[in-house]
């Protein structure tokens, strides 16, 4: 029996001995229900939004930073600090006005001027803000409630760049802290969101503690997602960090957690059966896997080794690899973009449609001047989605007669090597696997993997012509007819050039006690609105 | 006496400056990127350059390994380039767990181990004896991990008596401190008892053989005088010694006791920082780590000379 069984079965009859009402330890019922146990994705190891862009200080930096606009779930940016917003007439004078009463966990007003600092930092990071920061003409505080944008050109996706999800958000700092170099951490976790961060509390690699912030003014509109009204259920939540998901379902199966954001796949059959336990989708944007072709070295820096890959990749092998055989958490990609949102194309997708042709991706291989030499794929095993794609894409290359340099590896190393330039024999690569979250992948704003343009283009550096004019189109667009049309010609110029190889689109599931109420799925786990009996 | 333990003090010193050099040149020639890790998988490659050179990261190896040599004689053990605090505050937040973990199992298998080794010598050849090796035999052979599961769920899920996960402070009380730590001591005491009651009961064979033990009995001296008193007590050196060679099997056993029962102690410490690249931390835990063995070796140095009189330095 191997480890991955092993879990399951014990995970199993762990199950049995859930419903068969195995007690919870016995707690102050009251403290209990104000206190929210949860278990995130992964380790809490440092605590600025914009200096480390993992999801999962992003997810904590929710609860502490409040953000002038926010998605909700039907994707759209709304107000969130924000009382107003003002555009000139030829788009390039931008006047924000603050909602009166917010106010810093310190005590301090949220004032125009810390806005514009914390802009002015967000701005250094995030891909859309280096796109304002290149058109700004001048961004300041007009009084202690508004501030303005002055731009160049007009930047029609402004409202999306300030109430995106993807990292790094644009969140709001006091103006001492957001003076901090973006590329240091800061020192201080003062933020104006309906939570405060337990400094002392705080043991990376065991716990974060976020108790509520009284003083929060949340918006009357209902919540959704990042927007609306933030309203608590609970006074204190506390993220306890486990790294064994055996554990964690027996934890969660005996009531020492309430919620777990991400259980594994192999677990979930046996938290079914639990009574007191609920499991649903976690995010039903999801994610897209994929494997990343080294351009610029041979073979793939012909796209008809590139396509010749295409042509044999099956995505039901990846999916079933990575997730296992639910339907309801996977469906083949023939596209770049996250299915089921407005923008979804499959325009050019042909090539990952239909029966799998070996013979043709060998002669187009052939044509490429593939001569045996071995391909180097990066495999991170210490995440279980890469090792099972990487299993997956070794048997496909060596299909069409590929010699593959299997570099089994852990993701830091990968995360190093990835970004060698040199040849893949010397210390570089020719293809790494990965996943982008489908919230990063519903439009082109924050979408990096997929931009080609060069030396400055994510890992791989693919560079091609039509798929950034198609996504200058996008970011032009007046309306969403446009928007569609652009996206549907990125897509295409992008499998065209195939400028990175989608492997599926998979989801995962949350577990949470089923005396917790209010848990909705979302790119991010949202606490407001989350009860507790 | 005393000149031999200043000597042996002092004798430290080089050791531990090897084990500094090994671990840091370890590290530097090791694969991986904390900035890649800190930027995220959105991060350009220009992003991760920024982030190691505010790291420091692009300097010389021979620059940043004289500045954390010279922290570490100012008694500093740097910052962790994740969490910006101090990796002495994170090892004293996570030391009480992990010292809580070794105590118990290390009480827990000397008081469990011994006698069963006596007891299986004395018994040689009978079901007692092949029962007791049978357990080693098994205490050897099952993972660490595995015993952990089973005792979570037999005690845990199954009859409730203690909680699956996690750690209480003492000062939270006695029985809370204890409840959650009993079943990973013996999930990780299994392979320890199995080590000491084996070298045990060999000892022990050796010992029953002696003319001493012989005398001993005709001069009527009774079963249970024998056994811990005469033949225990000169058998104890290579039982003293196995115990403190597993001090080292206990610190490997905790990193993954912690995990299976998400115990936040120096392992999981260690483990997040070598997955991360956090340097200064995995360079301070080990030197830790390093350091608790070498003093280990030298209390069970000077325990000889209690145990065997004969034993002079």
């Amino acid at each position: 029996m191997d480890r991955r069984n092993f879990l399951k079965a014990s995970a199993g009859v762990a199950a049995l001995a859930g419903t068969a009402g195995v007690s919870a330890p016995a707690l102050s019922q009251g403290a209990a229900a104000r206190t929210l146990r949860f278990v995130p994705q992964a380790n809490l190891a440092n605590f600025d939004p914009i200096w480390g862009t993992q999801y999962v200080v992003r997810n904590a930096a929710a609860l502490v930073w409040d953000t002038l606009y926010g998605f909700d779930d039907k994707l759209e940016a709304k107000r969130q600090m924000v009382e107003s917003e003002e555009v000139s007439s030829d788009g390039k004078v931008w006047t924000f006005r603050l909602r009166d009463g917010l106010m810093w966990h310190d005590g301090a007003k949220v004032t125009a001027a810390d806005c514009v600092a914390s802009l002015n930092r967000w701005a250094v990071r995030d891909g859309m803000g280096q796109m304002i920061r290149a058109i700004q003409e001048e961004l300041v505080a007009v009084d202690d409630r508004t501030f303005r944008w002055r731009l160049k050109a007009p930047y029609p996706k402004m409202l999306l760049a300030l109430g995106k999800n993807n990292t790094p958000m644009a969140f709001m700092m006091p103006e001492r802290i957001a003076r901090t170099d973006p590329f240091q951490q800061v020192t201080e976790f003062v933020g104006s969101g309906p939570m405060r961060f337990v400094r002392n509390e705080w043991v990376p690699g065991a716990r974060a503690v976020f108790t509520r912030f009284e003083q929060y003014v949340p918006r009357n509109e209902p919540p959704s997602w990042l927007a609306g009204g933030k309203r608590m259920g609970v006074d204190r939540i506390e993220w306890i960090i486990m790294p064994d998901p055996a554990t964690a379902s027996a934890a969660l199966m005996n009531g020492e957690i309430d919620w777990w954001e991400t259980p594994l796949t192999d677990l979930i059959p046996a938290l079914r059966r639990n009574r007191n336990v609920r499991v649903d989708i976690a995010d039903p944007l999801g994610n897209i896997g994929s494997f990343r072709f080294n351009h610029l070295h041979a073979p793939f820096n012909d796209v008809r080794a590139r396509r010749a890959v295409a042509m044999v990749l099956n995505q039901e092998d990846y999916m079933r690899a990575v997730v296992g055989d639910d339907r309801a958490l996977w469906q083949t990609l023939p596209s770049f973009f996250t299915p089921g949102t407005p923008l979804y194309t499959e325009a050019g997708g042909d090539i990952l449609k239909g029966p799998r042709n070996v013979e043709a991706a060998r002669a187009l291989l052939r044509e490429a001047g593939y001569n045996g030499q071995p391909i180097t794929v990066l495999v991170g095993q210490d995440q279980a989605p890469l090792k099972a794609m990487g299993e997956v894409t070794n048997a496909l290359l060596r299909s069409i007669g590929m010699n593959v340099d299997f570099v089994a590896t852990d993701w830091g190393t990968v995360g190093q090597r990835r970004a060698s330039k040199s040849p893949p024999g010397q210390g570089g690569w020719h293809i790494f696997h990965t996943w982008h979250a489908g919230a990063d992948c519903i439009n082109p704003a924050a979408y990096l993997a997929l931009r080609a343009h060069g030396d400055g283009a994510w890992f791989g550096w693919p560079k091609d012509d039509a798929v950034e004019a198609a996504r200058d189109k996008w970011f032009a667009a007046p309306d969403v007819a446009a928007e569609k049309a652009a996206v549907a010609e990125m897509n295409a110029a992008a499998m065209s050039h195939m400028t990175y190889a989608p492997t599926g689109f998979y989801k995962t599931y949350q577990a949470w006690r089923s005396n917790v109420t209010g848990i909705v799925g979302g790119p991010l786990p949202f606490f407001w609105g989350v009860n507790k009996s | 006496m005393f000149a031999y333990i200043v000597r042996r003090v002092l004798a430290t010193i080089p050791v531990m400056a090897f084990v500094a050099l090994f671990v840091f040149s370890l590290l530097y020639i090791a694969p991986g990127d904390p900035a890649a890790v800190i930027a995220g998988d959105q991060a350009t490659p220009e992003d991760v350059e920024r982030i190691r050179a505010s790291l420091g990261l692009d300097r010389p190896f021979l620059i940043r390994f004289g500045e954390w040599v010279w922290r570490i004689l100012q008694g500093d053990l740097g910052v962790s380039i994740f969490t910006n605090l101090p990796v002495s505050t994170m090892i004293q937040q996570r030391i009480e767990p992990t010292l809580s973990l070794m105590i118990i199992t290390l009480i827990l298998a000397v008081s469990v181990a011994i006698p069963m080794g006596v007891i299986a010598a004395w018994k040689q050849g009978t079901v007692v004896d092949r029962t007791v090796m049978g357990f080693a035999v098994l205490g050897f052979s099952v993972p660490v991990f595995v015993v952990g599961y089973v005792l979570a769920y037999v005690f845990a899920l199954e009859l409730d008596w203690v909680p699956v996960q996690g750690y209480t402070p003492i000062k939270q009380g006695f029985f809370p401190w204890f409840q959650n730590l009993i079943l990973p001591a013996i999930a990780l005491g299994t392979v320890y008892i199995a080590l000491i009651a084996r070298i045990t009961r060999a000892t022990m064979l050796e010992v029953l053989q002696q003319d001493y033990i012989r005398t001993a009995r005709a001069k009527g001296a009774g079963q249970r005088n024998i056994l811990f008193l005469h033949a225990l007590k000169n058998a104890a050196v290579p039982i003293v010694t196995v115990i403190g060679i597993g001090i080292a099997l206990l610190i490997g056993g905790a990193v993954v006791t912690e995990s299976v029962f998400a115990i936040p102690g120096l392992g999981r410490l260690t483990v997040d920082a070598i997955l991360r690249r956090d340097y200064p931390v995995i360079q301070g835990v080990v030197l830790l780590f390093s350091f608790v063995y070498v003093l280990v070796n030298l209390m069970i140095d000077l325990l000889y000379t209690i145990l065997d009189p004969r034993i002079r330095y």
